[in-house]
C-alpha cells in the first residue's frame, strides 16, 4: 500500500514538474489586472499571441490574474511575478514604485495618454423601464432609493464612483466642499450593500436582485446588458461623470528577470494599435485612438467628463478622501 | 520528563510533534507577534479603539454568539434524534452532518445568498410572511455561521449522548420521576459540558469565518462589516501595521477561547472522576 | 474529552432504549420533525442547489465545464495539495496523539491548545502569516528573491497554507479516543515481548482505525475545500495557481454559473460520497 501511494505522489509531482517544463519552451507573460477586464483581456490575449507569432515566430502564452485593484497591486509588491500590470487606478500602480521601486518613477509617461490605452466612466444600471425615473446623480440621494456600489476603501472602481458624485456635487453647489460632503454622504447612506469589488457589486445587483441602482463602470454595465439581456436592465448615463483612466505598466524588475521586457512592452504598445483599440471598443471601453473612438462613438452616450488631474492627482485625492479618517470615513460615520 | 513507563517512542513522537508544530504553526504565527512589535503601544491602542474597528468586533462577536447559540439548540436536538430515535433516512442524515466542513466556504456563501436573497426561495417567503430580510443584513451573517457551526455541536454532543449510562435514567423513572424531570435533572446536566464545548468551538470558528460571510453580509461598515473583512480592507490599503494589529488581537482571543475550552474539559473530566 | 468532532459508530445509533425510557410518540415526532427540517434547510437545501445549478444547462454543459483546461489544472492542483498535506498531517496526528495520550509530561495542555490553534484562527490570518514570512517584504523575502525560490503565489505556498488549516484534524480525532482506550492492551503486548512498532501495528492501529479514517477524511475534505487562506497566498493565476475552490470563484465572477457550480459539485459530491461510504463501511463492521 505504501509503495503504491509513494508512486502516486511521485507521479503527480513529476507530472506537475513536467507540465511546467513543457510551458517553459515558449514565452510566458503574467498580466495582473483588476476585476472587470476579464473579458477584454481574454479577447486581446488571443489576438496579441497571433500578432506576436507572425512578427517574431515565438509563441507567447499570457496568464491572467484578476481581483480587486488594490489587492492585485499588493500581491505584486509581495512577490507575485507580474510582467505587466493593468490596474484600475494610477494610485495602485504607483505603489509599485513607492514601496519597492519595481517600476521607474516616470512610469506614467512611458506610454501615450498617461499610460491609459483605454478610458471609461461611471454610469448607472437600473431595472428595465427605470421605474424610479433615475436620470442623474441627484436622484441617487433621494430618501428611499437603494443603491449598490463597491466599497471605496477596497475597490478601485468605487473610488471613481465616489469621485463622480463628488464632481457633480461641486459643480451644482458652486464648488462648495461642505455641500459636496453632505451630498456624497447622503448617497452612501443609501447604499444597501458595499461589496469588496466591482464584479461583486454587479452580481449583487443582477443575481441577488438587490437595490434600485448599480453605480458601475460603463464597460461593466454594458457587459451586464450583453450577458443578462437588455430586457431586464437599462443604462442611465448621468450629465457629468469622471473620466476613469485605468493605467498599464511593464513591471521592469520582473520582466528583466524573466527576460520578457521586449514582449511585455510590445504587449502594452499593441493595445494602442488599431486592432487593439478595436477589441477595446468591442468590450465597451472607450478607445483612445480618435479613429476607432469615432467608430464606437454611438455606443456611448455623450456626457461631461472630469479628470483626476482636476482633483490634483491620485496622491492628493487618496490622502484627502480615502485614507483612514479621510473624507469618506467622516461622511460614513457610525449610526448614519 | 516522561513518566516511567514501558511504553516506547516518547522521544521520537514528542520531538516530531514539536518540530512539526513549530514549523507549520508556531513560527508562521510568531511573525504576527513580531510584526506588531513595530508598533508602539499607543499606535496599537489607537488602531484597535477606532470606532469602525470596534463595531466590526461587535458585529463579529455578536453574530458568532447568536449563531453558536442557535446551532447549539438545534444541534442538540439533531444529536438527540440521531442517537435515540430511529426513522427513515437516518443514516443519510447522519452522514450529511459533516457536509459544511467539506464545502468550500465561498460556495457556501454563494449558495446561502441565493437561498436567502429577497427574491430567493426562502428569502421571499421570509419577507412575505414576516417582513424579515435575511441576506445582506447582519441576520445573513448569522445564517452563514449557523451553517458552519452545525458539525461542531452535533459531533461533540453525539458521543456523550451515546455513552450515557441509561441505568441512572432507569433508576430515576422507576422511582417515579417524569420524563421531563429525568431529562432536566439527569440527562441534560451530563450532556451540558459537551454541549458547552461544541458551543465554544462553533463560536471560536464563527468569529474568524470569512469566505462564506462576505457573500451574504452586505459588508456595510458599522452594520455588517466583520473583523476578517476589515483585516483584508486594511491590507488592500497597504496598511500592514493596521492589519497585523487587528489580526494579533483576534489571535489572542482565539487562543484564550481554546484555553477556556481545554480548562472546561479538564474540569468536566475531573468532575466525572476520570482524573 | 471531546474533539472537534468525534466518530460515532452509526451501528450503535439503532440500539433501542428500554421501554420505560422511551419518549412519548408526540415528543418523538416533534423532535424528529425539528431535526429533519433543520438539517434539510441548512444542509440538504444548499447541497441540492449546488447540484441543480451545476446541471441547469444539461449534463453536456456540465461535462464541458469540467473538461476545460483551466478546470483540469485546478483539479490537478487540488489533488496534489491534498496528496501532500493529508499524509503529513496524518503522520503528525498519530505521533502527537501517541505522545500526548501515552505519556505524562509538563505543558501537555498547552501543547494540546497549540495543536488546536489553527482551527480557530481566521483563514484570513492563516494566509496573512505566510505572506509575512515568505512575501517579498517578509522575513525571508530578500533571501528567496536572491535565490529565485517561489513560495507564495506558487504551489509551495498553497500547500503550506493548507497544511496549517488542516493541521489539527487527525490529531484531534485520535487524542480523545486513545485517552479513553487507556494503554493496558499495549502494555500487555509489550510485556509479552512485542516490539514497539509491532505493538502499534497489531494493537493500537486496529483500535483507532475508524477514528483515523474519519480524521483523514475530514482532513482531506478540508484540504480540498479550503478557500480563505489559499486565496490570500495563491495569486489567482488561471491554470497555474487556482485550486478548485478558487476556480469556482473565478467562474462565478465571470458569470459562468455552470462552470462555478460544476466545480463546487465535485467538491460537494466527493464529500458526500466519502461520508456515506464511511457510514456504510462502519455499519458492516
Amino acid at each position: 500500500m505504501n509503495n503504491t501511494f509513494t508512486n502516486i505522489v511521485f507521479a503527480a509531482v513529476l507530472s506537475v514538474l513536467a507540465a511546467n517544463e513543457a510551458r517553459a519552451a515558449e514565452v510566458k507573460l503574467l498580466n495582473v489586472s483588476y476585476d472587470p477586464t476579464r473579458e477584454l483581456y481574454k479577447d486581446y490575449n488571443t489576438v496579441f499571441a497571433k500578432y506576436w507569432k507572425a512578427k517574431t515566430g515565438d509563441s507567447v502564452t499570457i496568464n491572467q490574474s484578476h481581483g480587486g485593484s488594490g489587492k492585485q497591486a499588493r500581491s505584486v509588491l509581495e512577490g507575485l511575478e507580474a510582467d505587466v500590470v493593468t490596474l484600475a487606478l494610477g494610485y495602485d500602480v504607483d505603489q509599485l514604485y513607492q514601496k519597492r521601486k519595481l517600476i521607474p518613477e516616470n512610469w506614467q509617461s512611458l506610454l501615450p495618454n498617461n499610460s491609459s490605452p483605454y478610458t471609461s466612466t461611471i454610469v448607472f444600471l437600473v431595472r428595465k423601464g427605470n421605474p424610479l425615473a433615475i436620470k442623474d446623480w441627484n436622484d441617487l440621494v433621494k430618501p428611499g432609493i437603494s443603491i449598490v456600489t463597491p466599497n471605496p476603501k477596497t475597490s478601485g472602481g468605487a473610488r471613481w464612483n465616489y469621485l463622480g458624485a463628488w464632481a457633480y456635487a461641486l459643480k451644482h453647489n458652486n464648488n462648495d466642499e461642505a455641500a459636496a460632503k453632505e451630498f456624497v454622504g447622503k448617497l452612501f447612506k443609501n447604499a444597501a450593500v458595499l461589496d469588496t469589488g466591482a464584479r461583486g457589486s454587479t452580481t449583487t445587483f443582477i443575481e441577488r436582485e438587490i437595490g434600485d441602482v448599480l453605480i458601475a463602470w460603463e464597460n461593466e454595465a454594458y457587459l451586464a446588458l450583453r450577458e443578462f439581456g437588455s430586457d431586464k436592465f437599462e443604462i442611465v448615463t448621468p450629465s457629468l461623470s469622471i473620466l476613469a483612466e485605468p493605467p498599464v505598466a511593464v513591471v521592469d524588475d520582473v520582466a528583466r528577470k524573466h527576460g520578457t521586457t521586449e514582449v511585455a512592452t510590445e504587449y502594452l504598445k499593441y493595445l494602442y494599435s488599431k486592432e487593439g483599440q478595436d477589441i477595446i471598443g468591442k468590450n465597451f471601453y472607450r478607445p483612445t485612438d480618435p479613429e476607432i473612438a469615432a467608430k464606437y462613438a454611438k455606443q456611448f452616450q455623450p456626457l461631461e467628463l472630469v479628470t483626476i488631474a482636476q482633483f490634483g492627482g491620485w496622491d492628493a485625492t487618496q490622502k484627502k478622501h480615502f485614507a483612514d479618517d479621510g473624507v469618506f470615513d467622516q461622511i460614513y460615520g457610525p449610526g448614519k | 520528563m516522561a513518566q516511567s513507563s514501558i511504553m516506547p517512542g516518547f522521544r521520537p513522537a514528542i520531538s516530531f510533534t514539536i518540530v512539526y508544530l513549530s514549523l507549520v504553526v508556531l513560527i508562521p504565527l510568531s511573525t504576527l507577534v513580531f510584526q506588531s512589535f513595530q508598533l508602539s503601544w499607543d499606535d496599537y491602542v489607537h488602531i484597535i479603539t477606532n470606532k469602525r474597528v470596534l463595531s466590526s468586533f461587535r458585529v463579529s462577536f455578536s453574530t458568532a454568539l447568536i449563531a453558536a447559540l442557535v446551532a447549539s439548540f438545534f444541534g442538540f436536538i439533531v444529536a438527540w434524534v440521531l442517537v435515540r430515535y430511529s426513522f427513515f433516512g437516518k443514516r443519510f442524515f447522519h452522514a450529511l452532518i459533516d457536509f459544511p466542513f467539506a464545502l468550500p466556504t465561498a460556495v457556501a456563501g454563494i449558495v446561502l445568498a441565493t437561498i436567502f436573497q429577497p427574491s430567493g426561495f426562502l428569502g421571499r417567503l421570509l419577507i412575505d410572511s414576516f417582513g424579515v430580510q435575511v441576506a445582506f443584513k447582519p441576520l445573513g451573517i448569522v445564517m452563514a455561521l449557523i451553517f458552519i457551526s452545525i458539525p461542531f455541536v452535533v459531533r461533540t454532543v453525539e458521543p456523550v449522548l451515546l455513552e450515557f449510562e441509561s441505568s441512572m435514567e432507569e433508576a430515576a423513572s422507576s422511582l417515579g420521576a417524569t420524563r421531563l424531570q429525568v431529562f432536566g435533572k439527569i440527562i441534560f446536566p451530563n450532556v451540558f459540558p459537551a454541549l458547552l464545548t461544541g458551543f465554544a468551538l462553533a463560536f471560536a470558528r464563527g468569529v474568524g469565518e470569512y469566505g462564506s460571510v462576505i457573500f451574504i453580509a452586505g459588508n456595510l461598515p458599522y452594520v455588517s462589516e466583520i473583523v476578517p473583512l476589515l483585516i483584508v480592507t486594511k491590507l488592500e490599503q497597504f496598511d500592514i501595521e493596521g492589519a497585523t494589529a487587528i489580526a494579533l488581537t483576534m489571535l489572542v482571543i482565539s487562543f484564550l477561547l481554546l484555553l477556556l475550552i481545554n480548562v472546561l474539559q479538564y474540569w468536566v473530566r475531573k468532575r466525572s472522576g476520570q482524573l | 474529552m471531546n474533539a472537534i468532532t468525534q466518530p460515532v459508530n452509526p451501528a450503535k445509533l439503532v440500539e433501542r432504549q428500554p421501554l420505560a425510557l422511551q419518549d412519548a410518540d408526540w415528543v418523538r415526532w416533534i423532535l424528529i420533525a425539528i431535526a429533519v427540517s433543520f438539517i434539510s434547510l441548512f444542509i440538504c437545501l444548499p447541497l441540492g442547489l449546488v447540484i441543480f445549478k451545476a446541471l441547469s444547462k444539461g449534463i453536456e454543459a456540465y461535462g464541458a465545464a469540467l473538461s476545460e483546461p483551466d478546470a483540469l489544472a485546478a483539479i490537478r492542483l487540488t489533488l496534489l495539495t491534498a496528496m501532500v498535506t493529508v499524509p503529513l498531517n496524518t503522520v503528525f496526528g498519530v505521533a502527537a496523539a501517541w505522545a500526548i495520550t501515552r505519556f505524562e509530561f509538563k505543558g501537555k495542555s498547552l501543547l494540546t491548545t497549540l495543536i488546536d490553534l489553527p482551527f480557530s484562527v481566521s483563514p484570513v490570518i492563516s494566509g496573512l502569516i505566510f505572506v509575512l514570512v515568505f512575501g517579498a517584504e517578509g522575513w525571508v523575502g530578500d533571501w528567496l528573491i536572491a535565490h529565485d525560490i517561489k513560495i507564495i503565489f506558487a504551489v509551495p505556498g498553497i500547500i503550506l497554507a493548507t497544511l496549517f488549516i488542516t493541521f489539527p484534524f487527525v490529531a484531534r480525532q485520535l487524542i480523545p479516543l486513545m485517552q479513553e482506550m487507556g494503554n493496558q492492551e499495549e502494555e500487555a503486548a509489550l510485556s509479552l515481548g512485542a516490539s514497539g512498532w509491532k505493538t502499534f501495528w497489531a494493537v493500537t492501529l486496529p483500535n483507532i482505525k475508524w477514528a483515523l479514517l474519519y480524521g483523514v477524511l475530514l482532513c482531506n475534505a478540508r484540504a480540498m475545500g479550503e478557500f480563505g487562506a489559499v486565496s490570500v497566498v495563491s495569486g489567482h493565476i488561471r491554470g497555474l495557481t487556482n485550486t478548485l475552490p478558487l476556480h469556482v470563484e473565478v467562474n462565478y465572477n465571470e458569470y459562468n454559473i455552470v462552470g462555478a457550480f460544476a466545480g463546487a459539485s465535485i467538491l460537494a459530491g466527493l464529500a458526500v460520497v466519502t461520508l456515506i461510504l464511511k457510514t456504510v463501511l462502519e455499519w458492516r463492521k
